[in-house]
């Protein structure tokens, strides 16, 4: 018990993620919503496993700072995914679009889901067609 | 077919794909940029500030843009063969100094020679977002009407060289 305190203790220290920019980015609160959603959906390419939300490299904050102009020029969400698919590709959006090239993404998780279903029910059907065997001895 | 011939043909594709995934290099991102039209772009020179170069310098000639920072190791590593490259006269190249310090990247070009023929200085890594650079050193290949044919991430050799740019450069008269 004294452990878990310890290592909650230790987590919460940890706990307070800094925000990499400091305070507000807009003074319009929806713009300041598109903003932080469209920047929690951009990978920072230089650290792959980051959103540029997270990240403190100079590429992620360069980014930031082209979709805080993108924003004040009036850009749709649309248009700026559009911006940064032009320029890294589909790898730098978490969630990649559906086209040709990403199709097998999206599609797969369906097709692996509907093996299993198959399989699964392949199993439950063989074994529903066994004879009822009411013998507690053989069934040990 | 025995009960194990599924488990087998699973088997046999999920190594397939780890044989496939695992040897592929995530951090060689493909560029959308290819058989693009490369990014225009007009910047103020590393060497004076008051003078702009871009891809006016390089305008219906086939050219290299090499992405490149004092910061960077690999940079250092290709520089020589860049010179060499210049020296030959194989190809112009212009030097794009990214997100860099400008004292900094004139002191290197002094200290280990110049093998660009202009070199732009992008110091808020615009431009570099533009050709999207994501780590230097970067080597695009442009053709002579501006499309980008090729880009090579990490540093440049002459092997390199020789097996991806050369069959390419001479590909790209004939078009």
């Amino acid at each position: 018990m004294k452990l878990l305190t310890l290592v909650a203790g230790f987590l919460l220290l940890f706990a307070s993620a800094h925000a990499i920019d400091v305070g507000q980015s807009f003074d319009d609160p929806e713009l300041q919503q598109r903003y932080d959603k469209i920047i929690a959906e951009v990978r920072c390419l230089k650290c792959q496993n980051q959103t540029i939300k997270d990240s403190n490299a100079f590429l992620a904050s360069d980014l930031r700072r082209e979709i805080r102009r993108l924003l004040e020029e009036g850009k749709s969400d649309t248009e700026i995914y559009d911006f940064l698919v032009a320029r890294y590709g589909d790898f730098a959006l978490y969630r990649p679009r559906t086209s040709g090239r990403t199709l097998i993404l999206w599609v797969a998780p369906i097709v692996f889901l509907l093996f299993g279903a198959f399989i699964l029910a392949r199993i439950v059907r063989r074994r529903l067609a066994l004879p009822i065997d009411d013998d507690p001895a053989a069934g040990s | 077919m025995s009960k194990f011939t599924l488990p087998l043909l699973g088997f046999a594709l999920l190594v397939g794909v780890f044989v496939i995934g695992l040897t592929m290099d995530p951090s060689r991102i493909p560029s959308p940029l290819l058989q693009q039209a490369a990014p225009e772009f007009s910047i103020p020179s590393l060497h004076d500030p008051d003078v702009l170069v871009g891809s006016d310098n390089y305008r219906n000639q086939v050219a290299l843009v090499n992405i490149w920072a004092t910061w960077c190791p690999g940079c250092r590593q290709e520089h020589g063969f860049l010179l060499e490259l210049a020296k030959e006269g194989a190809i112009p190249i212009f030097g794009l100094n990214w997100r860099d310090d400008r004292v900094e990247a004139l002191r290197w070009l002094q200290t280990l020679g110049d093998p660009y023929i202009a070199s732009g200085f992008d110091a808020d890594g615009r431009v570099g977002i533009d050709w999207g650079a994501y780590g230097a050193p970067e080597t695009f290949l442009i053709d002579s009407d501006g499309t980008v044919i090729h880009k090579h991430i990490a540093p440049l050799t002459r092997e390199i060289w020789e097996r991806d740019f050369l069959p390419l450069i001479a590909g790209s008269g004939a078009k």
